[in-house]
């Protein structure tokens, strides 16, 4: 998870933004098998996600590993402008983690 | 023919976007701490009713047309199938999804944030047919609604 | 109608599988008339590049879960992995700018057939000649680096027309030897592709309904739900095949870039999409 696994759209139309982000992730819930040596691939998924306009808390999700792989996440806020900056932070239940921003259009 | 026009134009302004965006790119957030937020009770819970319970202290819940979930009738893969939850109220604290036949049957929280819409899509694994489940709360109360979702197995998909 | 053209299209079947040396009775120019009658009069009313997407084309509950998913396709990052890819200097000085010097945006230019070497070049085979001949390792032809390279080149050149040529009597042997291939039944369930997606599209498979066989050419590569990755038309290929349960072929064998060469034949006049998201 170097880098990168973060993909974000911000919009703002009327008085509301809407962010759209993919992110580059296994989402293994842990009761997938290996095809090749039949043991359980451990469980690696993202836990936390949480967005920010503006350096405020717009969201906070809370994931199991029931997310699609490279998952897809959209939610929207209002009380942001033009050019303000949202920013994505992730967190898996590894300790992993990623974050970027994107300024909203 | 038009859809590919759409997702021509879409695809476009989305890759400038993600350029722009990976340059600002730092783990500031504690893992640590953050996985302790995580409501393991919740997320590992085998029923509906567990779940509820452990994520919201509840499992009653009063049905609502407020809420809007669109998730396909049949799923074209389970793997991927794409849910969106909107909820026409006020004072929307959180929302939870569930698919009620998973074997862990909560699959996100999305708590608002700073004036945050109830307005949420994914993608999320369904392991059987069954219903998607939104629970919103608002006001300190709970409100539902759900969405019948078929699995299948797929000829070529196997 | 469909009765009529399904007849038509039988007998075109079983007169190239009884004897295979009738694959050379229609011109190329008559198999994508026949080609295209049959599927106009099956699913009528359809504008011809619409057939690019697949069984979305015909199943429309299928088609908002991935219209859903086309909003924001699990394949944009491998499009920027691609273009990183792409300008990533070999050892020796050079890119692929060297070996493609219109740039990334000509998918148009291929599958072509090359009448010095008698050989069809497909996109991915040419991307390793670049490799090898500057002195990098071939790549993997499933997935990986090489469907991220073929997903940033096809997006550059999204909308282009394929417009595959059959220059001599070399090429139109490889023609009718991948058309051969098409038709031909194999696998202990002892199908052809064209059983399921000529004489069956539109049908149901299990629940899949089947995808009809035009424009299949077109969307490559594909990141599939079920693979959770970019994967190449060939690959496909030999997924279809291990599905009938018949040996697969190597990507970029002989087989399978004459059977390209066909079938992009038959996609003649529709645009390039690729990538594109599948079930």
């Amino acid at each position: 998870m170097a880098k990168k696994t973060i993909k974000i759209r911000a919009k703002l139309k009327g008085d509301k933004t809407t962010v759209k982000c993919l992110m580059t992730h296994p989402m293994e819930t842990g009761l997938r098998k290996d095809k090749k040596t039949g043991k359980l691939i451990p469980a690696h998924f993202i836990s936390e996600v949480v967005a920010e306009a503006g350096g405020k808390n717009v969201l906070t999700s809370n994931w199991s590993g029931g997310v699609s792989k490279n998952p897809y996440l959209s939610f929207a806020f209002t009380g942001a402008a033009k050019g303000d900056e949202v920013k994505i932070s992730w967190t898996d239940n590894q300790g992993g983690s990623d974050s970027a921003s994107a300024k909203i259009k | 023919m038009t859809t590919n026009i759409k997702r021509r134009v879409f695809l476009k302004g989305s890759l400038a976007a993600g350029t722009a965006g990976v340059a600002a790119s730092a783990g500031l957030l504690a893992p640590q701490a953050v996985v302790a937020a995580w409501n393991e009770k919740a997320f590992k819970a085998k029923s509906m009713d567990d779940a509820l319970n452990a994520a919201l202290g509840a499992t009653s819940t009063d049905a609502s047309d407020k809420i809007k979930i669109k998730a396909p009738d049949i799923a074209e893969n389970g793997a991927v199938v794409p849910v969106s939850i909107s909820a026409d109220m006020s004072g929307v604290e959180s929302i939870a999804l569930l698919a009620a036949n998973n074997n862990t049957p909560l699959v996100a929280t999305f708590n608002m944030g700073a004036g945050g819409v109830p307005d949420v899509s994914t993608r999320i694994k369904m392991a059987n047919t069954g219903d998607v489940i939104a629970v919103v709360k608002a006001g300190g109360k709970l409100h539902s609604a759900r969405k019948s979702v078929k699995v299948t197995i797929g000829g070529c998909g196997g | 109608m469909t009765r009529l053209a399904l007849v038509v299209v039988l007998v075109l079947i079983t007169s190239i599988v009884l004897a295979d040396k009738r694959a050379t009775d229609s011109t190329p120019a008559e198999d994508l008339r026949l080609y295209r009658d049959f599927f106009s009069k099956r699913f009528p009313g359809i504008p011809l590049n619409e057939f690019g997407n697949g069984t979305y084309t015909i199943d429309s509950v299928s088609r908002d879960s991935w219209k859903a998913i086309e909003a924001f396709p699990p394949y944009t990052p491998m499009i920027e992995a691609g273009e990183t890819l792409w300008n990533t200097v070999f050892a020796n000085g050079n890119t692929y700018v060297n070996c493609f010097h219109e740039g990334p945006g000509q998918r148009k230019n291929f599958p072509y057939w090359d009448s010095k070497r008698k050989m069809v070049v497909t996109l991915p085979l040419a991307i390793n000649e670049c490799r090898t001949a500057n002195g990098e390792k071939p790549l993997s032809y499933q997935k990986g680096a090489i469907a991220n390279l073929l997903a940033y080149m096809s997006y550059a050149s999204r909308g282009q027309k394929i417009d595959i040529e059959i220059p001599d009597k070399d090429a139109l042997a490889a023609y009718n030897e991948g058309k051969s291939f098409y038709f031909a039944r194999r696998g202990q369930l002892n199908f052809s592709c064209a059983h399921c997606h000529m004489e069956s599209a539109g049908m149901h498979m299990r629940t899949d309904t089947l995808s009809p066989a035009l424009g299949h050419a077109t969307g490559w590569p594909v990141y599939r739900s079920k693979w959770g990755e970019l994967g190449t038309l060939h690959r496909r290929f030999s997924g279809c095949n291990e599905q009938v349960r018949a040996k697969p072929f190597k990507a970029q064998s002989k087989e399978y870039r004459n059977l390209e060469y066909f079938l992009s034949h038959m996609s003649n006049g529709m645009e390039y999409d690729g990538p594109s998201a599948r079930r």
